[in-house]
């Protein structure tokens, strides 16, 4: 029957599983993600610092070129946890830049246009509407970070043999966890902001803003006080002093592990419930 | 049968503000209207329904399941018309429903064909790939009916439907509502502060004041007693003529030149003109003395809020 002769009528036809709705959320947040021109330049452009990565790794295993430089394997770079903290933290950069831009977009344009009720009045809670929209933030985020480093991973494990993957496997762990707890943070504070403020562009200021006033004034505070506690206050810190003791490498930010990882705990915590008070149908005026 | 919505002394409280006071009532009929002046607690109830607002006090059932542990029972069975605007600006009509069906859990395909059944249904067919953003008011307002029924729910909550339609389009989406509900098995909730598109739609009518039930009305019951009861202007012994209909089992009150009557099982309008002229009374006028939902509303608000229903 053509389309435009058919009325309204129920539907009685196979439904989804409902654990899987908030995929369905992460799909078209994506997609919208993805028309954007700016975004998918700044995506592709990502995938340079891997290449590059990759490139030298592979000349780091070439006998021809080492003769050429008179150089030995593993003295023009070596692949340890150093080398992937700091390829982690070029991706985690762009990814940062990327979460700025995006970020105002993930939840704000719900709250402008008034389309939470039409999410939840469904069999659709808050939190798997969260988690769709972080789920987006994760898998655009994964491809910038996590994803290319375990393909770095992977050449050099192919290059050094089963031995250096099996001697360095804490780095595996390690790229996965430190990305997963960066994507997480930045997300979650995008997410918050952008539940916030409705204006894109005050909204991705305000990200960066976040990020960089809150590390500042850390440093003030730190510089001030003559102490460290300054570093409890600054996100970048506390990602770089628990990513530095994943990879098993010299932070040279003097807290201890313990409480980097209760202050990123807390600041999860205060985004979460940022996003709790405002992701809502209706806002309740007491 | 269920009853579509069970009310069991349902409060909710914003702060220290008790909006709604303990509703108790049983609704059961295809299409049931919610009437109130503003701030009586209709959309207060709608969204308690739907789970938006917590109760302080009592609980509510849709189809049996109760708002308190079922909520995705009753999301599941239902689909919801906001009165305010709200869409997915930078989305073609045709992704927006589809999307919106697909997450009510039909799946991508079905979602989709069912996305352009619904903008064609609604009479946004040939504006699908258009984006909502940019629809006109009484557009956007079609395209959130067609969230509502992308996805075959059993009761539909239709929050101020016609609010912002010029007068074809109100007409063209009471058609609509009561075509939905006098050929699709659904239930359809009316909240409307137009007296005119509940009386036309609905066949049940609560009344809400200050949180409270005022008055329940089943209108169709309403309409059907109204035709027993007759108003008339006669000219000569009203009286004798009074005495005369009483005396055939009606039930009459003669008042200046008005004589009203509740007519008795059996008894027709023309055995009224046979016996007027068996007494040489002229019958001036004589209409049925209806209640129109106007007159049920206006009394309904001089009642006092003291109590529920």
């Amino acid at each position: 029957m053509a389309v435009y002769k058919r009325s309204y009528r129920a539907y009685s036809g196979r439904l989804t599983p409902p654990w899987s709705r908030f995929f369905v959320l992460t799909r078209y947040a994506l997609r919208g993600m993805f028309r954007s021109k700016f975004l998918t330049t700044i995506f592709v452009l990502s995938f340079f610092s891997p290449l590059v990565c990759a490139i030298l790794i592979y000349l780091n295993h070439n006998a021809t070129i080492l003769n050429m430089m008179h150089a030995r394997h593993n003295e023009a770079i070596n692949v340890n946890g150093d080398f992937f903290l700091g390829f982690l933290g070029v991706q985690g950069g762009i990814a940062f830049f990327l979460t700025a831009f995006i970020g105002p977009n993930t939840i704000a344009p719900d709250l402008a246009n008034g389309a939470l009720p039409l999410y939840f009045c469904r069999p659709f809670s808050r939190a798997e509407y969260v988690l769709g929209k972080l789920c987006s933030l994760f898998y655009l985020l994964s491809f910038i970070t996590w994803v290319p480093a375990l393909v770095l991973f992977g050449i050099e494990a192919n290059l050094s043999g089963p031995g250096w993957m099996w001697e360095n496997r804490s780095i595996a762990s390690a790229i996965l966890l430190s990305s997963w707890i960066y994507i997480l943070m930045i997300s979650l504070l995008a997410m918050a902001l952008s539940a916030w403020v409705k204006w894109r562009i005050a909204a991705g200021a305000l990200i960066l803003g976040v990020m960089f006033f809150l590390s500042g004034f850390g440093a003030a505070i730190n510089a001030v006080m003559q102490s460290n506690i300054g570093f409890y206050i600054a996100p970048g810190p506390l990602i770089t002093r628990v990513c530095a003791q994943l990879f098993g490498v010299d932070a040279r930010i003097d807290i201890p592990v313990a409480g980097a990882w209760a202050a990123l705990l807390v600041m999860c915590g205060i985004c979460l419930a940022l996003l709790a008070k405002k992701v809502r149908a209706f806002e309740v005026v007491r | 049968m269920t009853p579509v919505i069970e009310l069991e002394g349902l409060g909710v409280r914003f702060g220290k503000r008790d909006i709604l006071k303990g509703l108790t009532c049983s609704l059961s009929g295809r299409t049931i209207g919610l009437l109130g002046p503003n701030g009586a607690g209709k959309s207060t109830l709608i969204n308690t329904l739907l789970g938006f607002y917590q109760p302080c006090g009592g609980t509510a059932r849709i189809f049996g399941y109760d708002i308190r542990s079922q909520i995705k029972q009753i999301r599941s069975v239902v689909g919801y018309m906001p009165e305010n605007d709200a869409f997915i600006a930078n989305m073609t009509a045709v992704s927006f429903i589809r999307f919106m069906g697909e997450l009510s859990g039909l799946p991508s395909e079905a979602a989709l064909e069912r996305a352009h059944e619904s903008l064609f249904y609604v009479g946004l067919g040939e504006s699908r790939y258009r984006k909502v953003g940019t629809y006109s008011l009484g557009m956007k307002q079609l395209a959130k009916l067609a969230q509502a029924i992308v996805h075959g729910p059993k009761l539909i909550i239709l929050d101020e439907p016609t609010n912002g339609l010029d007068p074809p389009a109100r007409l063209r989406m009471i058609r609509m509502i009561k075509e939905m509900r006098e050929v699709h098995d659904v239930h359809i909730v009316l909240c409307s502060h137009l007296l005119r598109d509940v009386e036309e739609i609905c066949e049940e009518v609560l009344i809400l004041k200050d949180g409270r039930i005022v008055h329940y009305s089943n209108l169709e019951e309403e309409r059907r007693a109204n035709r027993r009861f007759v108003e008339m202007e006669p000219v000569g012994d009203s009286a004798a003529f009074a005495l005369a209909l009483e005396g055939m089992g009606c039930e009459c009150a003669l008042s200046a030149n008005r004589l009203k009557a509740v007519l008795s099982d059996g008894m027709e309008i023309r055995d009224i003109y046979r016996l007027a002229a068996e007494r040489d009374v002229q019958l001036r006028r004589l209409n049925y003395r209806r209640d129109t939902l106007e007159d049920i509303f206006l009394k309904a608000m001089e009642t006092n809020t003291n109590g529920g229903l």
